[in-house]
């Protein structure tokens, strides 16, 4: 399948510990993301999410199993500098991954150790402050910006190292409610205008709610995998799963259940109060 | 034990050209057993504010009085007041440093010289009070915690120290959704059982809404709002003008007014927003 840019297949890792037994962290998990697809991955903390997607760029390598990037192997050395071009990672805490003094510096750094020439960079760096909208930041230092803000440059920074694919491992986890709006909105838009391919690790359910396509991990495994509306339309399953149908699905199960003509699996809070709207008329 | 600022400022690099201004003048007073929301975007100060009210801050000017005890006042034994009003960081692995739970949740007590007996019974309690078992926890290595589990040692820590308030710091960041209510569920016991005082600092009104009976909302070094969360809720426009995000529930309840449904304007959960929406569609024949 030259489609897919990720395949992993019976993907098994384990954590080798000092004292104890190996923990299984994976356990034949195979999936694949073909290019320009978005695609959430939620699950409970310790799920296992994390574990996969680092095998995504080749940080971690599989107990078991295989993973190909553009049909290359992760095991093979050779292919690692490749696979980390093509698939970039954004990280939890914009702090880890921010270095430079100077927004603009922060974002040029990826390329230049990539070797691309002096104009090339330029033009990069601009383009990605340009996707980002983060123009009238260009010259501020990173930390004087909000914790969104940094996580926008994280991505810039990944950006301009032209990747085809984007892993945010739960980017939202420590912004407030701006923040998170803004990265998301920022990352649609990059998959839409730009074409990347996104793989997004959350657990917040509203977020999953906005992607084509969203899995669901436990203890290692992908328990349920479809389109948000399939999803959110088993509530009870996703809370043996340890997680929460989205505010705006509530309120849709909820009145569907009271007996009135609304789908039960709504997931855009827009949608709903359309919906509503009719049914009042 | 009441907490109180009067007129509280406070500036980073004060004193300097790069000088900036971070708490602006600050009147406040918290009742014994309250709980309160502080609520705020990021950087409005919320932070720095709070950590005046156990002394990790000294005023620069005004008074932050707990207890009757100024803690500007060079008499006040602050290690003392620090274990009458206890800080959870936001970040737990700032706060856990002992190799073990049991050793970390101990230090306060040892700090407080109390006897041996007296200090296993406090981390029994504690741990007890977050939902650690004593048995499987007591020496488990901190660094074999999850995040979760991290959140309730650091709590049991503080707790340990036999609290009259806490200030919780945005504990519930990174935690999945099991995580963030099992943690909600154990501050909401402790406020009830214990009556200890709350402050639960956030960034986000969600959490607040449904737990504090009152909410105080900080901007640029100020309290701008300070009423029950239903009252506030109903300032939409306001909050919005401050970039703070309304809870989903009430964002969908703001849009459905405007398509003319007629619904309270207090709605703060799912379950109050099911019943009026279904009441509304009732009432107009909507079924």
């Amino acid at each position: 399948m030259e489609n897919n840019l990720i395949e992993a297949t019976n993907l098994s890792y384990a954590y080798r510990s000092a004292t104890g037994p190996a923990v299984k962290a994976l356990d034949g998990v195979s999936i694949n993301v073909r290019r320009g697809e978005m695609v959430a991955i939620t699950g409970r903390n310790g799920s296992g999410k994390s574990t996969l997607a680092r095998h995504f760029n080749g940080l971690l390598m599989p107990s078991a199993g295989r993973v190909l990037i553009n049909g290359l192997l992760t095991t093979e050395k050779k292919n690692i500098p490749i696979i980390r071009r093509a698939v970039g990672m954004v990280f939890q805490n914009p702090d880890n991954q921010l270095i430079s003094s100077i927004v603009e510096e922060d974002i040029a750094f990826g390329p230049e150790n990539l070797g691309v020439p002096q104009e090339e960079i330029r033009t990069r760096v601009d383009h990605a402050l340009q996707v980002m909208e983060l123009e009238s930041l260009r010259f501020e230092a990173p930390n004087h910006l909000s914790e969104g803000q940094k996580q926008l440059v994280a991505i810039a920074g990944v950006l301009a190292m032209q990747p085809e694919c984007i892993i945010l491992d739960e980017p939202t986890a420590h912004l407030d409610p701006r923040g998170r709006r803004d990265v998301i909105e920022s990352v649609l838009r990059l998959n839409k205008e730009e074409g990347i391919t996104i793989v997004w690790l959350t657990h917040f359910m509203n977020e999953a709610a906005k992607f084509n396509r969203m899995l669901i991990m436990d203890s290692g495994s992908i328990v349920m995998e479809g389109s948000p509306r399939y999803i959110f339309r088993r509530g009870s399953e996703i809370a043996a799963y340890g997680l929460d149908l989205p505010v705006t699905t509530c309120l849709a199960a909820g009145l569907h259940r009271q007996g009135f003509n609304i789908r039960p699996d709504i997931t855009d809070p827009e949608e709903l109060v359309n919906s509503l709207c009719l049914l009042k008329q | 034990m009441p907490i109180e600022t009067v007129n509280l400022s406070f500036s980073y690099s004060k004193g300097t050209p790069f000088e900036q201004e971070v708490l602006h003048d600050i009147d406040f007073q918290i009742k014994d057993g309250e709980f309160v929301g502080l609520i705020g975007p990021t950087r409005s100060g919320k932070t720095t504010f709070a950590q005046h009210l156990n002394a990790l801050y000294i005023p620069q000017s005004g008074r932050v009085i707990v207890d009757g005890l100024d803690t500007a006042d060079k008499h006040t034994d602050l290690v003392y007041l620090r274990h009458r009003v206890g800080y959870v960081f936001q970040n737990p692995d700032y706060q856990l440093f002992a190799p073990t739970v049991g050793e970390d949740i101990a230090f306060g007590p040892l700090n407080q010289k109390l006897d041996r007996n007296e200090v296993e019974n406090r981390v029994r309690v504690a741990m007890d009070q977050v939902g650690l078992d004593y048995d499987t926890f007591h020496d488990r290595d901190i660094y074999a915690l999850s995040g979760g589990q991290k959140r309730r040692a650091a709590i049991a820590g503080v707790l340990a120290c036999k609290p009259k308030a806490l200030i919780l710091d945005d504990i519930t960041t990174g935690l999945d959704p099991r995580g963030r209510d099992d943690i909600l569920r154990i501050i909401n016991i402790l406020h009830r059982e214990q009556n200890i005082t709350i402050i639960f600092i956030s960034s986000s009104m969600d959490e607040a809404a449904v737990l504090a009976e009152r909410i105080v909302i900080i901007n640029q070094g100020k309290i701008i709002m300070d009423d029950k969360p239903r009252r506030i809720l109903e300032k939409i426009d306001e909050l919005r003008y401050l970039g703070l995000e309304l809870p989903e529930v009430s964002m969908i309840m703001e849009k459905l007014r405007r398509v003319g449904y007629k619904l309270p304007s207090d709605i703060i959960c799912v379950e109050e927003a099911i019943g009026a929406i279904a009441a509304a569609l009732r009432e107009g024949g909507g079924q």
